[in-house]
């Protein structure tokens, strides 16, 4: 039982992250590979604000949420002078230099050694100490960007990025900055993701950088690709397909070292089948 | 009258080769102005920098009297420009209804994310749609239509395209590239309706087409252009009859 509520937990992060990373990659069209790096830096904001200064989980969060959603702008700025390959480039180059601030910044990310004792969330003395209350808030979390991504993507906003996606001129052409679309959108993600690498920190209680590194990108990318593209609850089914499968890698006969290398492979397996045979995913909108 | 469009000495240049030489002229509001040439004559380059797409290397661009050395697209929409593609540019993974949603909503990205097509908006997109008969496919890609009727869905959109959300007011300079290229009879007459209305609504019309008989049916003024140079201006039957642009038109 602790074991499926460990799983349905991982699934809710692993799900805000492929729900906010749907929105820039599926419906903006801008094939990001850094979104780990935004989880990354709301994890380790949460951690070092509660190991450090005591800080509430939740005034620990709403602050990395914060910072991320700067640092993305700063990003985006920048990312928006490239276009098609050299953008995602751009974004896979993100990703290592926060990785590498991780990894060589000491005095605040304590280097490779990471975070250990991230404290669980507690609110007006009610602690979510237990699996099944971090469940429940991981759950509460998950449903609050999904109500929000489906806000911003049925608005009139949500249209004009999908149209961005589509042909970013001629949506100049009828009026629109695109660049505050994008910078928008990307930044909302961003914060999404920050929200998402909070959870994981204080669930995990330990986070170093290795959980942040470009493969957790790509791992990211595989859950919108293979729910689909443009279409959040897509990113659902990713989410619990790409999260379960190699679960139950453990089952077959595999140890848990040889499973951790299988979780690679059937993800890149996953992402080469589907866009070779299901280009826009399981229930997407939008080919790339 | 709004809708005056002038061009003082505008130029063009693509590495060595002047695409654009000096061409200057205008274009008064109630009429249909035809611009011809051979291919690679600058029409389409007018078109793109006349509409931010192109930056200009030189002249200026006059709308409604307030002069402009730099175009920039986002702003194009609020001078009341709007145009069609030589080459069709949909949003073609959206549907047909949203293709014309996309220009009748506001360009604000705040305030977009509070917006919701509305009653209003439908009823305009309604009836822009039924004008081209493309009404019944609202709910389709735009993927999925036929060439004729990407056409035609690229001129509702075009016609459909407001200055802003808030003033719902349509624009007044309309440029057309190609817009009767692969249409069948009955959607090349849809098409000649619409700008036909688009005179009588006092609009000022640029039309590129390189058929002879529709320019010669639909055009108030031709101006025929050949290696980026304006070497006619005037009225249809004057111009089309000119030796100088017959040759410089077919080779001869």
């Amino acid at each position: 039982m602790s074991y499926a509520i460990y799983l349905a937990t991982i699934f809710c992060i692993y799900a805000i992250a492929g729900v906010s990373l749907n929105l820039v990659v599926g419906y903006a069209g801008l094939l990001s590979i850094t979104h780990a790096a935004f989880f990354g830096i709301g994890a380790y904001a949460t951690a070092i604000l509660a190991t450090k200064f005591g800080a509430d989980f939740f005034l620990a969060v709403l602050v990395g949420i914060g910072i991320t959603a700067a640092i993305s702008w700063c990003a985006g700025i920048i990312m928006s002078r490239l276009g098609g390959d050299y953008y995602v480039l751009g974004t896979v180059s993100f990703n290592y230099v926060v990785i590498n601030i991780m990894v060589n910044w000491d005095g605040l990310t304590n280097g490779p050694l990471g975070i250990p004792g991230i404290p669980k969330p507690s609110l007006f003395g009610f602690s979510f100490s237990s699996n099944i209350l971090f469940l429940v808030l991981s759950v509460l979390f998950l449903a609050a960007v999904y109500a929000v991504s489906y806000w911003i993507t049925t608005s009139s906003f949500g249209r004009v990025i999908k149209a961005i996606r589509e042909d970013e001129e001629a949506v100049r052409v009828f009026g629109y900055r695109t660049i505050s679309y994008k910078l928008a959108i990307f930044m909302i993600s961003a914060a999404m993701a920050a929200l998402a690498g909070g959870l994981f920190a204080s669930f995990i209680t330990f986070i170093d950088p290795t959980s942040f590194n470009v493969m957790e990108s790509v791992f990211m990318l595989a859950i919108v690709i293979v729910g689909g593209f443009g279409n959040i609850k897509g990113s659902l089914i990713g989410a619990f397909l790409l999260v379960l499968i190699p679960e139950l890698l453990r089952f077959v006969g595999f140890s848990a070292d040889i499973a951790a290398y299988m979780r690679q492979a059937v993800y890149g397996l996953a992402l080469v089948l589907f866009m070779l045979y299901r280009p826009k995913g399981l229930i997407g909108e939008y080919k790339l | 009258m709004k809708g005056v469009l002038e061009i003082k000495n505008l130029v063009k240049q693509f590495g060595g080769v002047r695409a654009i030489d000096s061409l200057t002229f205008s274009i008064p509001p109630a009429s249909i102005t035809g611009i011809v040439g051979p291919n690679g004559s600058g029409k389409s380059t007018i078109v793109n920098i006349l509409t931010g797409l192109l930056p200009l290397d030189g002249g200026v661009v006059l709308v409604d009297g307030d002069a402009f050395k730099k175009i920039l697209p986002h702003k194009v929409s609020s001078h009341g420009i709007t145009r069609t593609f030589q080459n069709i540019r949909l949003f073609e993974q959206m549907t047909v209804l949203d293709n014309i949603l996309v220009v009748l909503t506001d360009r604000n990205a705040f305030q977009a994310l509070f917006e919701r097509h509305g009653a209003y908006h439908l009823k305009k997109a309604e009836e822009f749609l039924r004008r081209v008969n493309l009404w019944e496919k609202r709910n389709e890609l735009a993927i999925s239509l036929s060439y004729g009727q990407r056409k035609l869905l690229e001129i509702a959109r075009a016609l459909a395209m407001t200055r802003s959300a808030t003033s719902g007011q349509a624009a007044d300079i309309y440029f057309f590239d190609e817009p009767f290229a692969g249409l069948f009879p009955e959607m090349a007459k849809i098409v000649s309706g619409i700008l036909k209305e688009l005179r009588q609504e006092k609009k000022a019309v640029v039309l590129i087409e390189h058929d002879m008989g529709i320019i010669r049916e639909l055009s108030d003024r031709i101006l025929v252009l050949d290696a980026g140079k304006l070497i006619a201006d005037g009225n249809p039957d004057d111009v089309l009859g000119r030796r100088d642009v017959i040759e410089a038109y077919l080779g001869e």
